[in-house]
Formats: C-alpha cells, sequence, structure tokens
C-alpha cells in the first residue's frame, strides 16, 4: 500500500531535482536583487521592482508561453544557446526548473528583502571600521544576519516550485520521465478513465512533501533565531 | 598624531572644524548636535567632507585637493559607537578577534590576552552579545576596537547609553585602557565628569566650530569658556595628590601648588596623582584669615580679576600661590569687602564640598 510505484517515484524524483536546482540557482540572483531593492535608490526602481514581481501576478501559462518563444530551440536566447553550447532547455528537466525558478523569484526576492532592510546598517559601519571591505562586510556579517530571511526565501521558493504546473507544462510539456512532475503527473491521471486512486496517492505524496519542506524551514528558522538571541 | 581641516554642510547646519590632537585623550566635548560626532564619523570615513583633509600620524586619509579619499577599513582607526554594535551573530571571542584577523600578525600590536586583561572580560568570551549588560557590550566593543591595532582610537560618548552605575564602573577601565596601551584617543563627549577623569587635551565644540582648545586644567578654569563648560560647573581644575587619609575623620588631605587641601575620604592611593574640581560656587572668599570657622580649607592667595557675570554675580580670580582659585559671589558681597585685583585674599572652602566625583584619578 505505502510502496511507491515507480511511476510515483520518477515524478517524486523529478520534483525535487527540478525545485532543488530552480531554488539553488536562483538564490545568488534573489540575493543580488533583494539586496538592490533594499539597499538602492535608482532611477527606474519602481520598474525594476515591477518586473521582478510580474510572475506572482502574471497566469504561469503566460510566463511559460512567454519562456518557450523565449528559450525554445528558434528562440533568439535558445537558439544562440543551442549554437554555442548544445543546451536545450524547451522540453527537457532544466527548462522546468527555470520556469520553477521564474515563478517562485519574486518570493524569494520578497523575503530576503524584507530581512535585509531590518538589518542593523551601524554594524556594517562597524565591520567597515574593523577593516572589512564591503563584499567581506557583506559576507561575513550581512548575509549572517539575514539568514533567517534568506532561510524563509529558500523554503517559499522551493514550495512553490513544488506545486509549478502552468508555466512549466507551457514550457516544457509533459515528458515521462523528463518533465512529468507529481503535478504534471496528477493532472495526467485525472484525465485518463480510472485514475483516481493513483491520482489520490500523488496528492497524499504532495502534501506529505510539501508539509516536510515546511517543518524543516521552521526547526532551521527557530534555531537560527536562537542563535542570533542568546 | 591627528590632523584634521574639515568642512561639511549638513543641512543648515556647517562643520567647520581645524584641529590637532597630540597623543593621550583629547576630549571633544559640547553640547547635542554641536557637530562632535559629525567630526568622528569624518575621521572614521563613515561620512565624507566637503572639503578639507584629514591626517593620522604621517598618512593623509582624506584630502578633496589631492582626490584622496582611502575607504574606512584601510584607515586602521578603532571606532568605539555609543551603542556597542557587536555582532549578534559572533560570539564575545570572535568579536573580538574580527577586526585583528584582517591585520598582518607583524602589524598587530596588542595580544589578546592583554586586551581581554585590561577590559576583565576573559569571563564573557564564549558568551554572545545578547546575553550581556550594558556595560559589558561596551567593554567587549572597545577590546574589538583595540585589537584592530588602530593608529589612534575614536570613541563617540561610549557611557553616554549606560545607567550611572554602569558609567562608573566603565571609566576606570578607559582610563587604565588609555595608559596601559599608549595609544591616542579621541574621546566625544558631552558629560563633564568624563572629561574630567580622561581628558588630557579638551576641544570645545560649539556650533560645528572649535570654540577653543587646550590643556584640559587650563580650558576648564577659564572664565571666558563658561558658556560652554558650563556655569554651574564653573571652577578651577587643580592637580593634586593624594597626601594622606585620616580614617578617623574620614578625611584625605590633597598637597596642590597652593598648600594642602582636605576633602572627603576618597579610595585613592597615597602618592596617587589627582584632577580635583573645585567649584567657584562653593569657594567663599574673605579678606582677613577667619579663625573659629567649621571651614577646613583656608588658601591664602591674591586677586587675579573681578569680572562681573550674568545676574548680579561676579567671578573672582584668586592665585594660590600658583594655583588659580575661582569662586563666585554677589555683587553686594564683593562691593562691602571692597574686593579689587591685587588685594591679598582668602579662599574658604569646606571640605564636604569637595565631592568624590570632583576627584578624578589621573595617575
Amino acid at each position: 500500500m505505502f510502496a511507491l510505484t515507480p511511476l510515483e517515484i520518477e515524478a517524486l524524483h523529478l520534483s525535487l531535482l527540478v525545485s532543488g536546482w530552480a531554488v539553488a540557482g536562483s538564490l545568488p540572483f534573489g540575493i543580488a536583487c533583494a539586496w538592490i531593492l533594499a539597499r538602492c535608490e535608482f532611477y527606474g526602481k519602481t520598474l525594476f521592482d515591477g518586473l521582478i514581481h510580474l510572475p506572482l501576478v502574471l497566469p504561469p501559462v503566460v510566463v511559460g508561453y512567454f519562456l518557450l518563444v523565449l528559450l525554445g530551440r528558434r528562440g533568439p536566447v535558445g537558439a544562440w544557446l543551442y549554437d554555442w553550447f548544445g543546451i536545450t532547455l524547451a522540453f527537457t528537466w532544466k527548462g522546468a526548473a527555470i520556469a520553477s525558478a521564474v515563478i517562485s523569484f519574486p518570493l524569494m526576492v520578497r523575503a530576503i528583502r524584507l530581512s535585509l532592510e531590518g538589518v542593523d546598517r551601524g554594524l556594517e559601519q562597524a565591520a567597515r571600521t574593523l577593516g572589512c571591505g564591503p563584499l567581506r562586510t557583506f559576507f561575513t556579517v550581512t548575509l549572517p544576519l539575514v539568514a533567517p530571511g534568506v532561510l524563509t526565501g529558500v523554503i517559499l521558493g522551493f514550495a512553490r516550485s513544488l506545486s509549478e504546473f502552468g508555466a512549466t507544462i507551457t514550457f516544457v510539456s509533459n515528458i515521462p520521465g523528463e518533465t512529468r512532475t507529481l503535478p504534471i503527473a496528477l493532472y495526467a491521471l485525472t484525465q485518463v478513465p480510472g485514475g483516481d486512486e493513483a491520482a489520490m496517492r500523488l496528492c497524499a505524496i504532495s502534501v506529505v512533501v510539501a508539509f516536510a519542506a515546511l517543518l524543516t524551514a521552521e526547526i532551521l528558522a527557530r534555531r537560527v533565531q536562537a542563535r542570533l538571541r542568546s | 598624531m591627528l590632523e584634521l581641516s574639515i568642512h561639511r554642510r549638513q543641512g543648515c547646519f556647517n562643520v567647520d572644524v581645524d584641529l590637532a590632537a597630540g597623543g593621550g585623550v583629547t576630549a571633544l566635548y559640547g553640547p547635542s548636535g554641536s557637530g562632535k560626532t559629525s567630526v568622528i564619523s569624518m575621521v572614521a570615513g563613515l561620512s565624507r567632507p566637503d572639503f578639507g583633509r584629514i591626517k593620522v600620524e604621517d598618512r593623509v586619509l582624506f584630502d578633496s585637493e589631492a582626490k584622496i579619499d582611502v575607504p574606512p577599513e584601510k584607515r586602521r582607526l578603532g571606532y568605539v559607537f555609543q551603542e556597542a554594535r557587536l555582532f549578534p551573530h559572533l560570539d564575545v571571542r570572535a568579536n573580538l578577534t574580527f577586526g585583528m584577523n584582517r591585520v598582518p600578525h607583524a602589524e598587530r600590536h596588542l595580544s589578546l590576552g592583554d586586551v581581554v586583561e585590561v577590559l576583565g572580560i576573559g569571563g564573557l568570551l564564549a558568551r554572545r552579545p545578547a546575553g550581556l549588560s550594558g556595560g559589558e557590550k561596551q567593554r567587549v566593543a572597545i577590546g574589538r576596537a583595540l585589537l584592530a591595532s588602530p593608529r589612534i582610537l575614536l570613541m563617540d560618548e561610549p557611557l553616554a547609553a549606560l545607567d550611572p552605575g554602569r558609567k562608573a564602573e566603565l571609566l576606570p577601565f578607559i582610563a587604565r585602557m588609555a595608559q596601559r596601551f599608549a595609544l591616542p584617543i579621541l574621546y566625544v563627549s558631552h558629560a563633564m565628569d568624563e572629561v574630567l577623569r580622561l581628558a588630557d587635551t579638551l576641544v570645545l565644540m560649539d556650533n560645528g566650530h572649535v570654540a577653543a582648545a587646550g590643556p584640559a586644567e587650563e580650558i576648564l578654569s577659564r572664565a571666558d569658556l563658561r558658556h560652554l563648560t558650563g556655569h554651574g560647573e564653573a571652577g578651577a581644575v587643580i592637580q593634586a595628590r593624594v597626601a594622606y587619609h585620616d580614617d578617623n575623620h574620614g578625611i584625605t588631605g590633597l598637597s596642590f601648588a597652593g598648600g594642602t587641601l582636605l576633602a572627603g575620604r576618597i579610595d585613592v592611593a597615597p602618592g596617587t596623582l589627582v584632577r580635583l574640581r573645585i567649584h567657584a560656587r562653593d569657594v567663599v572668599l574673605a579678606t582677613e584669615a577667619p579663625t573659629h570657622v567649621s571651614v577646613r580649607n583656608v588658601l591664602a592667595g591674591r586677586v587675579v580679576s573681578v569680572t562681573p557675570g550674568p545676574g548680579h554675580i561676579v567671578d573672582v580670580m584668586l592665585d594660590c600661590n600658583g594655583a588659580v582659585i575661582w569662586s563666585q559671589i554677589t555683587s553686594l558681597a564683593q562691593a562691602h569687602l571692597r574686593l579689587t585685583e591685587g588685594m591679598r585674599a582668602f579662599a574658604l572652602l569646606k571640605a564636604v564640598t569637595v565631592a568624590r566625583e570632583d576627584i578624578a584619578d589621573r595617575s
């Protein structure tokens, strides 16, 4: 009853792989964008902010289609990637990771930005007077202080990636073993007669995975907070 | 040691400071908003003067004409902030060594052990800043700045955020640290007791400008600067040495140029050099040596100047064998005694009015 079928294992593995890479790949950019939004004042900042938040308010299908046009084998960026590096993104799990990353990016940036805005700039000044340049100050003082925010951002991004459906199916379609993640497999099962029981099982797996992610986040966040307080 | 000539406009407020500070403790004293913190933050490189020049030892840190602006991390100046600003994610030891680790071994002139011992923070090393008291935090912050082997230590009202008890506890540490490590210190303060205790050189700041600068005793004794040093605080500041203690009567004898002064018992070993403030409002004048009075201190001297001050108060300066004593009397008293320059007079001072907080250990 509780043994996973090969199809379920495949979908679960793909989901974790895609979400993991989506978060890992977008984290440095997420931190950079959060820093720019929290610390810099420049002309067009509102536009930049809006651009980052766009995937949050657009229908995921729009994002997926846009990615397909841009990164497809014949798209302006996709063709270049294929010609020079032999990289194909459309209809591969890498493409699914990119779709998830784009969709979850605003959530990640928001969490990190909030945390950055709460950092006492005086501590950074202190680090400067103690011989740390701006970059070292960032890595030794700022980043450890925003660790709880980064963690929240990572978990939010990971959870959003796990549940990603619209952009993924539009950009990389539903290919077993390549792009058929948990939500896509579930959707596919609901489209065939007699797939109800299998669909329920996938639902249960999704709930467990999502819950485990949230719980891990909570425990880690508490630990980090405790470190800063006592 | 430190040469400053800086100008900065902050809103409608101008900071215009020319200053040369030597070794020892240079106190930047003035009311809040007089530009003290702006000066120290420009020296540290945390804010930039509009134009001017900053030189520490032989190194130019800022020169608007030569387009030199050394970033704060390369200035090698220790900065102790009003709030300790310890790194909450690091324990005390890691906080202390934070700056030290950025200094090449050959250039480290203080060891962790020495600093920990002088500041008495040995028991705190494994703790986190969040669990420390205000005084402990500030000691760790001082240690952290010292261990970065700075050329000069900048202290921005390090005691202002502490309650009187903590402050009294920390002052001796700062005094001891200044002597032990022979580091030039630029000390910003608006508290006279700190200045009295620590300052070798005193720089009076007023509205963004330097109103006066010089040896602390001289500046604090000058009548023309009372509007800055405080009328209530007016008086003479003299150097004295603890001569003896009389435990039967709870008295300490202090010898100075003008003779021996009796004060309430203080806990300082005989032979110790102290700095003593004699409030002008506590000094009674007599033109003849009084007999049968309770006053224990009768100092013979000569009237040097008689200056009418605000509110029918007359400032009288007395020279007691080379030591200057100030007295504030009413214009009525002056008229009755017919006090004029050159007259012989006696300064009378009750031993109980020489309070403990007016005597600062300077050994």
